[in-house]
């Protein structure tokens, strides 16, 4: 054996090797390159356009004095004031329908079912579809001289037509027909995720159907039906194209994401634009907090599968 | 046969010296030096969370040292890639490539080394038939039972020829028959090639069967390096005794050293056992003896280590041999494995050599040692 | 006609077996009354643009007065549909192609690796498919337009990723979770550096993860609405754009031709859905939630 006479135990180790290994045991390594686009791009499309538009709504102008000069402007015009309430008086009813009409058809189809997959594929076709195509067919649908009216009348439920569009009818189903499917699916995939043992358990002990329904199930899909009724809501309250279409868009249904869409492609006013945007996302956060914090008093735990 | 790969590629020994990993305060692996010779079964054995996997992992450049350093012969390798180190690796979980066929995933080393598609061929079929898979060769490893995806990645492993094999606990994932037969084929394939072996287990049966050397770790502190026969007739502390399946594990005193004898004090009772450390007088010691060294014996007999009266509890049939519990006191039982045919309720005397009857320090790495309790039984005539 | 007796308990359960129920519980009733009510409305709401589209005219009855199929060779000129579909299929085909190089390494550390900031990472690219679209794309589109990006292809596209990217990202990183990391590990030891780990290990192994996430990303692009409007041009509007448009311009576009248009789309997406369902499940295309435990 030759190599030097060096103790084998001094021959030190490599120092950057050893500051590398020290990163390394904190995840800090060369893989993180990996992520390098994917974090660019998240902040160059979505964080830079978000505070720049803050920024931009925070600017004072001629018309709008002080830094929340916008946002004053926003409250003290009525016109676009009154558009929060306007769409939450779609969005909320909309959302609560589909969020709780979903529940007994999830319930009931969560097992095996015959058929299941032509179901969720029927029920998915609305979303895939869209808001514009389902918006322009209910146009014909529900017209005054459409299929629906002319079945009512021909049945002798009505004498006249409904007047279901450019109302706030028209809207609201549209609503319906895109929001349903959505919450529908979510919350299957909710049900599906709670241990049906648990059910079999409480019927073993004596619970009905409405009993294991309500003390057992209810409670553990509570987290599920909060988080779905969140966002079917988001998803609702920026209704658009179908206000346009549907609606009366510049009365009962100027919605707000009309309000902000008018000032920037109409007036070019993007402050008072973005402004209404911020509006909009506050809304919807407040709205998501107050479901949330409602739904801590119902349940807090575990669903011992999916949906906490 | 042509073979271009493998003498070239053995090496006179691998030394690990002072290796050890930290991970922030936590030391995984402290100070394990061990010399490898070409060819030798080395096991690493001991408790999960004991340091064997990341020593293999280290070994094999999967983990980077903190401490230390590995040679191969005069060449510092712990700086090398691992896809440089040539280290064949059979993994717990097997860790087949799912969208290879068998022959693919066994050609997948020789195609990175870029070995000619001919020799390829050959080199796989040849591993294949080592493992008895020629009739799976074609199949997923999804298709597979958990035996013959073990046996695949032994073939990926060994195809290559290396100068070291890697073996992280292959065999926990099977059911005890077939861990038993594969046992007996992973021993047959390390005679037949000649490669040398580092194998991780918690077993210490497999452990003394396949090895020719065991390391038992604790901790990630070494706590013995020795010959199957060393670790099962001279454990070096009361753990490794443990590990090694000595049952009987006393709390004692030393009352008198005489070399490397010494006198306890199990609980008012004496008895004559052999150190294992440098005890003093009023030493806390522990006692070990193997249930396999205690025998049954009649009135009258004496012994030159331990002698006790009992009662038989519990017997466990095991075919020729039985497995009974014993109870000395309200505190103290004894396991004894024996061909007498016991029987529960039955009053036995037992007695071990003084050769058999091991005192360790009692450095508090063995927790379920019963404390003492009322005096055990002494004979009439004692110990001599 | 013989008469059974039926307190025989063996006739007894022929007989239920063979008639069939017909008698179900109220809730049954209910959802699948509400089934019936969905399906009438969806059929409804489609066919009335389909049957639209292929009459004649139609005034005020149940049927068109006559069917015909020209109003299609004049919607796909009058709306000059050739460049529509075209722009469409660019559009889409660079947003997946841009959105599954960048997410899908993401992805792999995200799945693989905890570092300090991991969190925070988790939330921002979470956030784009929690926000919708209107919210986030006025000010997305003023900040395009102020660098010139909008009104253009570039500026379609890169507004389409914003939802595209996180979109595989929350898909293939459970992908890549369920991947034996020991897998490389393993191919480490047989020699093979991390390119060819890359390349020979993990592309096959994701691939079916990125299908689902790629046609995931072409349903929901072609269909989106809010952030291509807000961000085309005249010559860069995706169908489904150029849809509204033709619905809201003034003048005299025949609303057949415009239903024409719409079928085609309507067309071209079940197409889409139809491939798509081969290989994702229908919860999976409506929410990131993780596809519920198989039946």
């Amino acid at each position: 054996m030759s190599v030097g006479t060096l103790p084998v135990s001094a021959v030190p180790a490599d120092p950057r090797g050893a500051w590398r290994h020290r990163m390394a045991d904190r995840g800090i390594d060369r893989t993180l390159w990996l992520l390098l686009p994917a974090v660019i791009f998240v902040v160059a499309l979505f964080v830079y356009p978000f505070l720049y538009g803050l920024s931009l709504s925070l600017t004072p102008s001629a018309d709008t004095p002080g830094i929340f000069g916008n946002y004053a402007k926003f409250f003290a015009d009525s016109y676009y004031s009154s558009t929060i309430w306007l769409t939450l008086r779609l969005a909320i009813p909309a959302t609560l329908f589909n969020t709780l009409a979903a529940v007994p058809f999830a319930y009931w189809m969560r097992g095996r079912f015959p058929g299941k997959r032509a179901v969720t594929t029927m029920l998915v076709v609305p979303i895939t579809l869209g808001t514009v195509l389902t918006a322009e067919g209910l146009l014909n649908f529900l017209g005054n001289a459409g299929w629906l009216n002319r079945f009512l009348m021909l049945i002798h439920v009505i004498n006249t037509p409904l007047k279901l569009t450019y109302n706030y009818w028209g809207v609201f189903l549209s609503l319906i027909l895109s929001g349903f499917p959505f919450a529908f699916l979510l919350i299957l995939s909710y049900t599906s995720g709670i241990d049906p043992t648990l059910e079999r358990a409480a019927s073993t002990l004596g619970a009905s159907t409405w009993q294991r329904f309500m003390r057992i199930t209810l409670p553990l899909l509570a987290p599920g039906l909060a988080t779905t009724f969140s966002l079917a809501f988001v998803m609702a309250f920026s209704v658009f194209p179908s206000a346009l279409m549907l609606g009366n868009p510049h009365g009962d249904e100027h919605v707000i994401a009309i309000a902000a869409y008018e000032q920037a492609y109409t007036y070019y006013n993007y402050s008072y634009a973005s402004a209404i945007a911020m509006v909009m996302g506050a809304v919807e956060l407040l709205v998501i907090a107050a479901v949330q914090a409602l739904r801590r008093t119902f349940y807090i735990g575990t669903t011992g599968g999916k949906g906490a | 046969m042509t073979d271009t790969v493998a003498p070239a590629k053995q090496f006179g020994e691998l030394r690990l010296d002072g290796v050890g990993r930290s991970f922030g305060e936590a030391n995984a692996l402290t100070d394990l030096s061990l010399t490898i010779k070409q060819g030798e079964f080395i096991a690493l054995l001991g408790p999960s969370g004991c340091g064997k996997s990341t020593a293999l992992n280290c070994l094999a450049g999967l983990l980077p040292l903190t401490h230390g350093s590995i040679w191969q012969d005069d060449k510092r390798i712990d700086m090398t890639r691992p896809e440089k180190r040539g280290f064949g690796m059979v993994f717990q979980n097997y860790a087949l490539f799912p969208h290879m066929s068998v022959r693919k995933n066994v050609a997948f080393g020789l195609e990175m080394r870029k070995t000619p598609s001919a020799q390829v061929k050959e080199r796989v079929a040849e591993a294949i038939e080592l493992v008895h898979l020629e009739d799976q060769a074609d199949k997923l490893p999804g298709q597979l039972s958990g035996g013959q995806q073990q046996r695949v990645a032994i073939a990926r492993a060994v195809v290559l020829h290396p100068p070291l094999v890697l073996m992280d606990e292959p065999l926990s994932n099977l059911d005890a028959k077939l861990r038993l037969e594969m046992r007996t084929q992973i021993r047959r394939l390390h005679q037949a090639l000649d490669l040398t072996t580092v194998y991780v287990t918690h077993d210490q049966e497999e452990a003394l069967s396949l090895a020719d050397r065991l390391v038992v770790l604790r901790l990630g502190r070494v706590q013995q390096i020795g010959t199957p026969r060393e670790l099962y007739s001279r454990p070096a502390n009361a753990f490794v005794a443990d590990f090694m399946g000595y049952r009987n594990l006393l709390k004692a005193q030393i009352t008198a050293v005489d070399g490397k004898r010494v006198i306890v004090n199990v609980s008012g009772l004496a008895v004559n056992a052999t150190a294992m450390s440098d005890l003093k007088v009023g030493d806390a010691t522990i006692v070990g003896v193997r249930p396999d060294d205690l025998k049954v014996v009649g009135p009258g007999a004496t012994s030159d280590g331990l002698l006790v009266n009992g009662m038989v509890e519990v017997v466990e049939y095991q075919g020729r041999e039985m497995v009974a519990e014993v109870r000395l006191s309200n505190r103290l039982t004894l396991t004894v494995r024996t061909d007498e045919d016991l029987r529960p309720g039955t009053r036995i005397s037992l007695a071990a050599e003084a050769d058999r009857t091991l005192a360790f320090a009692d450095d508090n790495t063995v927790t379920r040692v019963p404390d003492l309790g009322v005096s055990p039984e002494a004979v009439a005539g004692g110990n001599s | 006609m013989s008469s059974v007796s039926v307190s025989d308990p063996a006739v007894e359960s022929v007989i239920r077996r063979r008639t069939p129920r017909i008698v179900a519980t109220p809730t049954q009733w209910v959802v699948w009354g509400g089934v019936i009510a969905f399906m009438i409305f969806l059929m409804g709401t489609v066919g009335s643009v389909l049957v639209n589209s292929f009459g004649r005219t139609w005034f005020d009855s149940w049927w068109p007065q006559g069917f015909t199929t020209e109003w299609y060779a004049q919607s796909w000129t009058q709306f000059d549909l050739s460049q529509v579909f075209l722009v469409t299929l660019e559009v889409t085909g660079a947003v997946l192609l841009i959105s599954l190089l960048i997410g899908v390494p993401a992805s792999y550390v995200l799945a693989r690796k905890s570092f300090p900031g991991k969190g925070l990472l988790n939330l921002l690219f979470l956030m784009p498919i929690m926000v919708p679209p209107i919210t986030y794309g006025i000010p997305l589109a003023t900040a395009l337009y102020r660098f010139g990006l909008a009104g253009n292809m570039s500026g379609v596209i890169l507004a389409n990723l914003v939802p595209s990217v996180p979109f595989v990202i929350m898909t293939m990183t459970p992908f890549v979770e369920q991947l034996d990391p020991a897998l490389e590990n393993a191919a480490r030891m047989c020699g093979a550096g991390t390119g060819v780990i890359f390349r020979r290990i993990l592309m096959p192994l994701l691939v079916p993860g990125m299908l689902a996430a790629g046609i995931l990303v072409l349903v929901r692009t072609v269909g989106m609405f809010e952030l291509t409007f807000l961000t085309s041009g005249n010559s860069s509007q995706t169908i489904v754009v150029a849809l509204f448009n033709s619905m809201n311009a003034a003048g005299i576009r025949a609303q057949q031709s415009v239903d024409a248009m719409a079928v085609m789309y309507m067309l071209m997406m079940l197409i889409i859905l139809l491939v798509a369902l081969k290989f994702v499940n229908p919860t999976q295309l409506v929410a990131r939630v993780k596809e519920a435990p198989q039946e």
